[in-house]
This record gives structure tokens, sequence and C-alpha cells, in this order.
């Protein structure tokens, strides 16, 4: 990380290169894959064809195998901005299921990751018994439970936002936990020992010394949790009768051979990742000022 | 004098099994009082945790070499599955809620010849998945390492790929490549891929500049470095996601399932058996890929304490 100074000028070319290269494939792709299709429909007509009008045709269809970028910029153009956003068509309104459920999600899995640091950092019992624990819930593959814990509590009459931000916050509390860990243990003894010569209790030791030194620590986790939260609102939307969310969306994309509307859910999903990346990013960066930090 | 503080502390330990046992015991029994009617057995069951906890500091306070250090994690793990049992057959949690860890096992067994070629379907998916998506990222990250314009491209690309949601893209996969397992495998491998570019591409590039004088000295070209000295220097990372993909290969192959698969399959058998609120079912299904899941974890885990033996992590 030596040039940070210039870190835009030195990537911007290479990036464009490679998102070129990306979208020059995806158009050789979108023929490649569509072909048998249209010359198909193109032999039934019966006219004389060429490779002029195979290549319109494999970036036209109206439920590709691999849709044209342009095409899905196009439809995620419409049902953007083109479509009221009480829609059931408009991807805002999507979006916006997911992106609630992901956040409240993510904001009680930070609050039980913190706290289970905390209980982990002042107790050898947790410390020693907990701890495994913790990291090898890491090896389970937890998501699988998402389409059962939404019908479970949905027969208790539990809104669907309320399952889902559970299953979030399963996700993203490990992260923050393991990372909480790490923050709140990273003062050394000095900083310990002048704690002690001040006579300061156990909370004022948290609060002063343990929790500021922690930021760093749990803003790098909160990255991490706030990606996991994503996916788990978008698992928890794809079980059957999820009316709303980018999950159903997709799920609905599958069912119906929506290739584009799958493809501009994901767009949005994709979009919706970095935005809320980007957020907690943001808000480092202003709780790093506030504390103090040199730019 | 030691030993007398050991003897204490497995007297405590033998005396809770015993009162646990006699707690589940009571309300076992069939015409045993149930719910708020077991008011005795939840009164116990109070001094009993107290109990627990001054054991349980005894347990974790033995020294962090002690052979029998497992201990406090074990009786913390048995404890939250005895209190899961405890509970539910104590106060008649209807089993769709929660089913009882025995009521898991039975249909654990019950439903062995059903759920053991799910779980072969799965894990076939899984280990294809894993082996594509992983090769085909330390493969780019060489690429990537050798042509300098090409890091500076995708780099920014592959961490984006971190914030984004790429199991979605498993109804699409499922499109292409059919209902089969190559479907699974497909997102199994995308899903690994971008985890695997960015960790080798940091080990690779963590080589210590005195370590590559040393080879420039030797007159070793680009290949003999990268062989003698940069891939084993990266091995660390490249077994830190070679365990973060484990898990992640295991998840997109259950989830891609969910999609559409043919009648088997650990992903199919769970929305199967949601749908027919067997949830005793679903909990089995899901232990075993829990399972399968440490059971990959730890077999990278050993591998990797093989190969980089000498990583200061691991010296004594």
């Amino acid at each position: 990380m030596t040039e940070t100074r210039t870190p835009l000028r030195r990537h911007t070319l290479p990036v464009i290169a490679v998102l070129t290269a990306v979208v020059l494939i995806w158009y050789a792709a979108a023929v490649w894959l569509n072909a048998p299709q249209v010359s198909e429909r193109l032999e039934g007509i019966g006219e004389p064809w060429g490779w002029r009008e195979l290549v319109n045709g494999t970036w036209s269809m109206e439920r590709p195998v691999l849709p044209a970028p342009h095409q899905v910029a196009d439809n995620w153009w419409t049902s953007v901005f083109d479509t009221a956003v009480d829609s059931p068509r408009s991807l805002i309104f999507h979006a916006g299921v997911t992106l609630g459920a992901t956040v409240l999600g993510f904001a009680l899995g930070m609050a039980l990751g913190i706290l289970i640091a905390i209980g982990v950092v002042h107790s050898a019992v947790l410390d020693r018994g907990l701890m495994p624990w913790i990291i090898a819930s890491q090896t389970i593959p937890i998501l699988a439970i998402a389409p059962m814990v939404v019908v479970v509590l949905g027969s208790m009459g539990y809104p669907p936002l309320m399952s889902k931000a559970v299953i979030s916050m399963y996700l993203c509390f490990f992260p923050v936990a393991v990372g909480m860990v790490k923050g709140l243990r990273s003062p050394d003894t000095l900083q310990m020992d002048l704690m002690r010569t001040y006579n300061a209790s156990a909370v004022q030791r948290l609060f002063k010394l343990r929790l500021p030194a922690a930021v760093p620590f749990l803003f790098a986790s909160a990255k991490v949790a706030m990606a996991t939260s994503l996916v788990g609102a978008i698992v928890g939307e794809l079980p059957t009768g999820a009316q709303a969310g980018l999950g159903a969306r997709l799920l609905s994309g599958s069912y119906f051979g929506q290739t584009i509307q799958i493809w501009s859910a994901l767009v949005m999903a994709a979009l919706l990742g970095v935005a809320l990346v980007a957020a907690v990013r943001a808000t480092e960066n202003a709780t790093n000022r506030l504390m103090g930090a040199r730019a | 004098m030691k030993t007398g503080r050991h003897a204490l502390t497995a007297v405590a330990v033998v005396a809770l099994i015993v009162v646990a046992a006699w707690m589940l015991n009571t309300v076992n029994a069939p015409e045993a009082p149930r719910g708020k009617a077991a008011g005795m057995v939840w009164n116990t069951l109070i001094v009993w945790l107290i109990a627990l906890w001054w054991t349980l500091r005894r347990l974790a306070a033995l020294p962090a070499r002690h052979r029998l250090k497992w201990l406090a994690p074990a009786a913390l793990g048995a404890t939250f599955l005895y209190l899961w049992e405890l509970l539910v057959v104590g106060w008649d949690v209807p089993r769709v809620l929660l089913p009882a860890p025995h009521a898991v096992a039975d249909a654990l067994s019950a439903r062995w010849d059903v759920l053991w070629p799910d779980f072969l379907q799965t894990a076939l998916a899984v280990l294809a998945g894993y082996v594509i998506g992983n090769g085909a990222g330390l493969l780019t990250a060489f690429a990537a390492d050798r042509f300098d314009f090409l890091k500076r491209g995708l780099l920014p690309l592959a961490n984006l790929a971190g914030a984004v949601p790429i199991v979605g893209i498993a109804p699409i996969m499922v499109m292409w490549f059919g209902f089969e397992w190559h479907s699974k495998a497909a997102v199994a491998a995308v899903v690994t891929f971008f985890p695997m570019l960015i960790n080798a591409l940091a080990g690779l590039a963590a080589v210590d500049a005195m370590h590559r004088d040393l080879m420039h000295t030797y007159a070793a070209g680009h290949a003999a470095t990268l062989l003698k000295l940069r891939v084993p220097g990266a091995l660390p990372f490249i077994f830190n996601a070679l365990k973060i993909n484990s898990t992640l290969a295991l998840i997109a192959a259950i989830v891609a399932e969910f999609f559409g698969s043919p009648i088997v399959g650990l992903g199919f058998r769970i929305s199967a058996e949601v749908a027919r609120m067997n949830v005793d079912v679903v909990w089995a299904a899901i232990a075993l890929a829990a399972l399968a899941g440490s059971g990959f974890y730890g077999m990278i885990a050993l591998l990797e304490r093989g190969l980089t033996f000498w990583h200061p992590s691991y010296r004594k």
C-alpha cells in the first residue's frame, strides 16, 4: 500500500481494460450461446439469412440463454426509473424490501457480536468454552437453514422481515465477534497497566481504552458482515411464498425463464452490496476523523 | 494439594451429570409433570446452572497446555445439547417449531437411506466446484502476478466481488447446466474463485525483499523464484482461501439446489421436507451438512499443518 496517493490513476486504465474485455467476451458469448435457437427460428422463416441476421437475433431475444449487456441495462433502467416505486415490477421496491432485512439483520448481528466479544474478553469460561464453538460454527453451512427459519417463524405469525433479519444476524455476528475479540485485546500491556495505575474499573477500562482501540477492527469486520448480511437476506427470500425482495425476483425469474429479469435483479443486488459496503466505509472515515485520526 | 483441587472438580462434574440425568428422567417419564407443573425440576435447574458455572470456571482455569483443556468447550457444548433436549421435552415444544436432539438423531437414522444419497450428490457437486474454482483462481493469480497490468485491473474488481451476493447466479447456472450436479458445481466454482484469487495474490506479494534478493543473487528466473520461493511463501494465504472456500462451496451447492435439482441432494431434501413440515428431517440434513462442513474444513487444516509446518503459528 505504498502508492495510496494515486491509486485512481494507477488503476483506472487497467480496470477499464479488464471491464471492456469482460463486455466483449459477454457479447461474443451471447452470440455463441443463443445462436442455436436463433438459427432454428431463422430456418423456420425460410428466407436466406447471414451473419448479420444471426448476430442481431442473438442480441435481441426475448428469453435468451444469455442476454446481451445492453438488454440487461435496458431492463434495469426501465424497472428502476420508468416504473412506479410501489409497483411489484419496480426493482427499487424489491431492493428496498431486501435492504430493510439486510440492515436490520446487520444491526442485530453487530450488537450480538459485540456483546459476545465483550463476554469472551472478560470471562475465562466463555473464552475457553464458547470461542471454539463460535469458530466451529463457521464451518457449518448455516445458510441451509434459511428456508426453515422463514417457514417456521412465518407459521408462528412473525413478518418475513423479522425472519430474514434473523438469518442475516446469524450470518454476520461471527465476523464481528471474532474481529472484536481481537480488537478488545489489542491494547498492549503498557496501556492496560496505565489504566490500572489510574485505579480504573473494568467498565472504565472497557469504555475508555478497549472499545476505542477496537474501532478499526470493528469496521473491518463490519464490511464483511454487511456483505454476508445481504446474502442472508436474499437467500431468506428464496423459499416459496416470498412475494417481494431481490431473492423472490430471482426465484420468479427462474420459474418463468425470464433471464433478463434475473440478470437485472443480479445487477441490482451487486449495486446494493457495493453501496452498503461503501456506506460502511464512509462511516469508518467519518468516525476516524471524529476520533482525530490523520487523513 | 493440586490433586485435591482436581479431585473436587471431578466430583463436581460427576454430581452435575447425575443431577442432569435425574432431571431429564423426571421430565421424560410417561405420566411426568411437564411445563409449570414440573416446578421442582426448574428449581433444581437453576441451582444446577449455578453449580455448572462454578465448575466451568475451574475447568477454564486449567493451564493452556494441559491435556484436559478440551474439557471446558466440550462441557459447554454438551450443556447446550442437554438444555435443548430438557427444555424442548419439559415444555412440550411443538415438534414443528424445534425438534429435540433425540428426534433429530432418530430422523437421521430412520431416513439414512434417503439422506446418504442426498449427501453424496451434494458432495460431488461441492468437490467438483471447489477444485475448479480454486484451480482457476490460483491460475488467474499466477497470470495476474506475472503481468502487472492485469493485476491492477483485476484486483479492484475482485475486491468489489466480495461485496456482491454471487450466490444469486444460481438460477442462471441451473438454466445453463441443467438440474444435475453440474450446475451446482458451477455456482460453487464461481463463488470460490474470487477469495482464492485475492488471497493467492496477497500471498505471492508477501515475500520478503531479502529472500527475493537472495534468489536474485542466485540468478534465479521468474519460474524458479515462483516455484522455490514465492509459492511456498504464499501457502499460508492459499490455505486461508481454501478454508474459507470449503464452507462457501457447500453453501453455494445447497442454495443452488433450492433452484431446481433432481430428487436427491441436501438442498432439495431441506426444501422438500420444509414444505411438508418434517422439521426433524430438515435438522437431520443440516446436521449432516454441518458434520461434512466441519470434516472438510478439518481435513484442509490438517493438510495445512503438514505443508506449512515452518510457519510461526505452528512452532512450539
